[in-house]
C-alpha cells in the first residue's frame, strides 16, 4: 500500500494527497466550505447478555483484556494524554502487541510524548504501521527523517474527536488508563494516586471504539463517583500496580515566567486586550499553559481586579492560577480540558464551577456548535506566522515536526485570536514570508504580539481603530518581518525532500498541508 | 606545533553565541567545520561569513571548527576575529557598519535613571536589553568577565555598539581598571561608544589618564563628538575625592557610587538600610551637584524583590540622586516609576515652564514667578521634568494648549 497518492492543489494552494494511507480524504476548501453528509458513525449494537449481571469487568492482566478484545493486525489502538510525560500504559500495550506477534498496528493517541519514545523499535519491526495523532519530541523527529511505514495524520483535539464521531477513524480497542474505576468500567480522573483531573479526551473513545478497556490501580466499589466515563461503554476492567507517574503528570510549564523578555510581550499583550475594549465585565478568556500564556492570564486577572469586574468563564489548562482567580470570585467558571497541577486537580474535585469538558462539548466541529467560537479571547503560541498571518504550531523552520496540533486550530473559532511571540528565536525569525507548514488559516488570526510591535490583521478594521491613538507599538507584520531580519539576517530557504512523512487535518477533517521529509 | 587558539562560549544553557577553534596550519587551504542549529537557515552565509574574515586577515591554510547556537553574524565575526588574533600580530579590523540608530551622540545632562548591566562575553544577554528601554546600556568588561574572558569580550563589545540596536538607550561601557582599562578604550573610542563608566576612581588623575588616551584616540579616528565619563567611587579614598573626580574633566557627566566595593574597602557589611553608606552617599551627591553633573547609586541587587527595590529608589531620589543601575530588566521599569516626577513636582515645573514662555513671549530677560525671580538653570530642570512626565506618559503633550 503507497503510504499516499493523487496529490491535488487544496483551497489554501498547497498539494495534498486525496489518498492517505489506502482511504479517500477531502482536500481543504476553505474555511466553512466543507460540510458532510451523512449520519454519524456508530459501534456495534452491545447486549447485557454478554456482561456480567453483576456488574464486575474485571479481567486479570491488560494482555488477557486485549487477548479478549481479539487484537490482530492491523487493528487501530486508541490512547488519551491526561497522564503527558507519566503515561505507563501506551507502551505495555505495544509490549503486548509485540509478545503476540501482532503486526501493523494504528496508533491512535490523542497525543503522544517523550515517555513513549521506546514505540520507536516497534515502528521499525512493524509491530506499529504509524501514529495518528499529536508527536512531541522525538517520535516526531523520527516521522520527520521518513522512517514511519504509515502517513503520519495529525489532527487538532477537535478533529480527533470529529474523526472518531464521523467514522473516518474507526477505533478497534480504546485502552483507556484512568486514575479511579469501579469493577463496571465507571471511571474519572480526580481521585486515586495517579490523578489527572478528567479524562475528557477518552471520551469518544468510550462512545465509539469497538472494545473499550480501562486500565486503573486504583479499584473503588461501585459506583465510581463522579464517572466522568460511563461503564455502560466499557468492556473490561484491568487492575495494575500504577497506571501513571504522578510528578510526570503534574509537568508542562506550570510557573510563570522569569524570563524578562516573556514577560514583557505578557504584558503587551494584556495592553492590547485593554486598550482595544476585549475586557469588560463577564468577558471570558483562554491562556493556555505555557510560561507566557500563565502571565497573560495573571495580567488579565490584574485588569479584572483593578475595574473589579468578573470573567464570565475560562477555558483551560488550568493550573494555580486560574484557580486562585475562581477562588478569589474574579472569575464565575473553569471550563476545564486538561488540569495542569495539583492546585487543577483538587479544584476540579472540591469546586462545582470547576467543570470538565471534552473535545465534544468545546471543540467537535461536527456538532451543533461548540464552546470554542463563544470565547471572547484566547492567546496561542506558534513556531512561525508568515506575512498573511498564516501559522504553523506543528514544525521548526528546519522542517522538524516536533510538536502536536492539540486544540489549537479549534480555538482559532475565537472572536479575537491573538499570538503573542518572540519575533525571533536564537536567530530564527518567526515571521517569514510562507510558514513551513499551514496550521491555521490567517484570516481567523488577528494579532501578532512580539516583544518590538503588535501586527493587527487588516481583517480586523475594528482592533485598528480601536488602538490607533494608543500609545502601543503598533506595525505591520511586514515591518515586523524586516525588523527580524534587520536584526538576525534573511535565512535561507530550508531543502526539503518531496516526500510527504505526514498530513495535517482540518477542524472539518479536510486536508490542509502536509509535512515533507527532512533530508538526513 | 601548530598554532591553535579558541574563543566563545559553548555548553549547557549557552544559547545565540559561538564556541570557534582555530588552527593555523602549513598548508592544506581553509577548512571550515560548522555545527549550528540553524545550519539549515543560515549554515551557507556563516561558512560565506568565517571564508572573508580568514581572508581578511591574509590566513591561507586553516582548520576553523564553529560550534553555534544561533549567533548574530556579527557575534560570530567577534569570536573568530577574537580568535585569529589570540594567534596572530595584526592592526587590521573585521568591521561592520554603524547602524543608523547607533550613530547618535548623547548630551551631559540627559536623563540617566537607569542603566542596565550587561556581562561584556554574553551577546546572548544584549541582543534583547533595549527592548526592555532602559536610559543606557552598560556593556560592563569589568567584574562581569571572567579574566581569561576579557580580551574576546572586547570584539564582541566592540560589535554590538556599532551594529545592535539598543532602541535609543545610552551606549555606555564599563571598562577594566588601571592599564587594561586604558588599553580597553582603543575597542570602544572609534566605535560609537557615548559613555565611558570609569570604576574604582580615586583622584583626578584617573579620569585624566582617561581622557589623554580618548583625545589621542579621536584625534587618530577624527572622532568630534563628546564621549562622556561615569566614574564610579568605590572606596573611602574616592569618597573624600569625590569633589576632585567630579570637576576633573569638562565631559565627567555623572559620578556614581558603587557599594559593594565601598563597604569592603570600610570593613563592614552592605545593609538593606544602608546606614554604613549614607556619609558615602551623600558625600557623592553633594558633590556632583557642587560640579553640577548627576549623581548616581548603586545597584540594588536583590532582583526578586519589587517592593524593596522601590523603596530604595524613594529613599535614593531623597538622598538627591538621579539615577541608579539595574542588574535585571525587570527592575527599570520600578526604578523609572520611583524616580519619575511625581504630581506635586510637575504642577510646579508646568507654572515654571509657563512663566518662562510668558516672560521669552514678552521679551523679558528675567523669569518670574509670583514675587521669586526664577534662575535659567531651574527653568532648564523645570523642562526637563516635563519632557520626562511627558515620555513617560504622566503628562499629554498639549498640556500647554488649554
Amino acid at each position: 500500500m503507497k503510504k499516499y497518492d493523487k496529490l491535488v492543489k487544496n483551497a489554501a494552494g498547497r498539494m495534498v494527497p486525496t489518498i492517505i494511507n489506502g482511504e479517500e480524504h477531502v482536500p481543504f476548501m476553505g474555511v466553512g466550505k466543507y460540510k458532510p453528509k451523512g449520519r454519524k458513525h456508530a459501534p456495534y449494537i452491545a447486549s447485557s447478555i454478554d456482561y456480567p449481571d453483576d456488574g464486575n469487568k474485571q479481567v486479570a492482566s491488560l494482555k488477557e483484556a486485549l487477548i479478549k478484545a481479539g487484537l490482530k493486525d492491523g487493528m487501530t489502538i486508541s490512547t488519551h494524554h491526561h497522564f503527558r510525560n507519566g503515561d505507563l500504559i501506551a507502551n505495555q500495550i505495544f509490549d503486548i502487541a509485540k509478545e503476540l506477534g501482532v503486526k501493523d498496528l494504528r496508533w491512535y493517541p490523542s497525543a503522544s510524548f517523550p515517555c513513549q519514545e521506546r514505540l520507536i523499535e516497534y515502528l521499525e519491526d512493524g509491530t506499529i504501521n504509524r501514529i495518528e495523532g499529536s508527536m512531541n519530541g522525538p517520535l516526531g523527529k523520527f516521522a520527520s527523517e521518513g522512517k514511519m511505514k504509515g502517513l503520519a495524520v495529525l489532527r487538532s483535539h477537535g478533529g480527533r474527536y470529529q474523526a472518531i464521531q464521523d467514522g473516518e477513524v474507526q477505533i478497534d480497542i480504546a485502552v483507556i488508563a484512568a486514575p479511579s474505576a469501579d469493577p463496571f468500567g465507571n471511571a474519572n480522573g480526580v481521585n486515586g494516586p495517579a490523578s489527572c483531573g478528567l479524562l475528557g479526551f477518552a471520551l469518544g473513545d468510550s462512545q465509539y471504539a469497538d472494545r473499550v478497556i480501562i486500565v486503573t490501580d486504583n479499584i473503588v466499589p461501585f459506583p465510581c463517583i463522579p464517572w466522568q466515563i460511563h461503564g455502560n461503554y466499557v468492556d473490561y476492567v484491568v487492575k495494575v500496580d500504577k497506571v501513571g507517574l504522578p510528578e510526570k503528570i503534574i509537568s508542562g510549564t506550570t510557573q510563570i515566567t522569569k524570563s524578562p523578555d516573556r514577560l514583557l510581550i505578557a504584558e503587551i499583550t494584556a495592553k492590547f486586550c485593554e486598550e482595544a475594549g476585549l475586557i469588560y465585565d463577564g468577558f471570558s478568556y483562554q491562556a493556555g499553559a505555557g510560561g507566557t500564556a500563565l502571565s497573560i492570564g495573571n495580567y488579565f486577572g490584574d485588569i479584572l481586579k483593578k475595574n473589579d469586574w468578573k470573567a464570565s468563564f475560562i477555558r483551560a489548562g488550568s493550573n494555580q492560577y486560574p484557580v486562585k482567580l475562581l477562588e478569589e470570585g474574579y472569575v464565575k467558571y473553569i471550563l476545564d480540558g486538561q488540569t495542569f497541577d495539583m492546585e487543577g486537580i483538587r479544584s476540579m474535585r472540591e469546586n462545582a464551577n470547576h467543570v470538565n469538558t471534552s473535545p465534544f462539548t468545546s471543540y467537535n466541529y461536527h456538532g451543533k456548535g461548540n464552546f470554542a467560537s463563544m470565547v471572547d479571547v484566547v492567546v496561542l503560541g506558534a513556531t512561525e506566522v508568515d506575512v498573511n498571518f498564516n501559522a504553523n504550531v506543528v514544525t521548526h523552520s528546519d522542517g522538524y515536526m516536533l510538536h502536536g496540533i492539540g486544540g489549537w486550530q479549534n480555538c482559532l473559532f475565537s472572536k479575537c485570536t491573538i499570538i503573542p511571540i518572540p519575533l525571533f528565536r536564537d536567530r530564527i525569525p518567526v515571521i517569514i514570508d510562507e510558514v513551513t507548514t499551514l496550521c491555521g488559516p490567517g484570516e481567523m488570526i488577528d494579532v501578532i504580539v512580539t516583544e518590538r510591535g503588535i501586527a493587527i490583521n487588516p481583517l480586523r478594521k475594528d482592533l485598528i481603530e480601536k488602538t490607533k491613538h494608543s500609545n502601543l507599538p503598533i506595525k505591520t507584520i511586514e515591518e515586523l518581518k524586516a525588523e527580524a531580519e534587520a536584526i538576525c539576517g534573511v535565512p535561507e530557504k530550508p531543502r526539503l525532500d518531496d516526500e510527504i512523512i505526514a498530513a495535517i487535518k482540518w477542524v472539518d477533517g479536510t486536508v490542509i498541508d502536509v509535512v515533507r521529509k527532512v533530508p538526513s | 606545533m601548530n598554532k591553535q587558539s579558541t574563543a566563545g562560549n559553548r555548553g549547557p544553557g549557552i544559547k545565540s553565541d559561538c564556541f570557534v577553534e582555530l588552527e593555523l596550519l602549513p598548508y592544506g587551504g581553509i577548512q571550515i567545520e560548522l555545527k549550528s542549529k540553524v545550519k539549515a537557515l543560515y549554515g551557507e552565509s556563516i561558512e560565506r561569513l568565517a571564508n572573508d574574515i580568514l581572508n581578511v586577515f591574509g590566513i591561507k591554510n586553516a582548520r576553523l571548527s564553529i560550534e553555534d547556537t544561533g549567533a548574530l553574524e556579527i557575534i560570530i565575526a567577534a569570536r573568530i576575529e577574537a580568535a585569529i588574533k589570540k594567534i596572530v600580530e595584526t592592526d587590521l579590523e573585521y568591521l561592520f557598519p554603524v547602524i543608523e540608530e547607533n550613530k547618535n551622540a548623547t548630551d551631559k545632562d540627559q536623563f540617566r535613571f537607569s542603566r542596565l548591566y550587561l556581562p561584556g562575553n554574553s551577546p546572548k544577554l544584549m541582543l534583547n536589553a533595549g527592548i526592555h528601554h532602559p536610559n543606557g546600556v552598560i556593556l560592563d568588561l569589568e567584574d562581569s568577565v571572567a579574566p581569561d574572558k576579557k580580551f574576546e569580550a572586547r570584539f564582541i563589545i566592540r560589535n554590538a555598539l556599532r551594529s545592535m540596536n539598543f532602541y535609543g538607550a545610552e551606549r555606555m561601557v564599563r571598562i577594566n581598571q588601571n592599564k587594561k582599562g586604558l588599553d580597553d578604550l582603543r575597542y570602544l573610542v572609534p566605535h560609537s561608544v557615548n559613555l565611558i563608566l570609569i570604576p574604582k576612581a580615586e583622584d583626578a588623575d584617573d579620569i585624566l589618564q582617561v581622557n589623554q588616551v580618548i583625545d589621542i584616540l579621536k584625534k587618530e579616528k577624527g572622532i568630534n563628538h563628546q564621549i562622556w565619563l561615569m566614574p564610579i567611587i568605590e572606596s573611602a579614598r574616592g569618597v573624600i575625592n569625590a569633589y576632585e573626580i567630579a570637576t576633573s574633566a569638562n565631559n565627567v557627566a555623572s559620578l556614581a557610587i558603587g557599594l559593594e566595593d565601598y563597604t569592603a574597602d570600610l570593613g563592614t557589611i552592605r545593609t538593606n538600610e544602608g546606614n554604613e553608606s549614607f556619609f558615602a552617599r551623600s558625600m557623592i551627591v553633594t558633590a556632583a551637584k557642587a560640579a553640577g553633573i548627576q549623581p548616581i547609586d548603586s545597584v540594588f541587587s536583590d532582583v526578586a524583590d519589587m517592593e524593596a527595590l522601590a523603596r530604595n529608589v524613594q529613599t535614593s531620589k531623597g538622598l538627591g540622586f538621579e539615577g541608579m543601575g539595574c542588574i535585571h530588566p525587570r527592575q527599570i521599569a520600578v526604578i523609572h516609576e520611583n524616580f519619575a516626577p511625581d504630581p506635586d513636582e510637575i504642577e510646579k515645573a508646568k507654572k515654571i515652564v509657563l512663566a518662562f514662555k510668558e516672560a521669552e513671549a514678552k521679551g523679558l530677560g528675567v523669569v518670574s514667578l509670583g514675587s521669586k525671580m526664577i534662575d535659567p538653570p531651574v527653568v532648564k530642570r523645570a523642562q526637563k521634568t516635563i519632557e520626562l512626565a511627558t515620555k513617560m506618559g504622566k503628562l499629554s503633550s498639549d498640556w500647554d494648549n488649554n
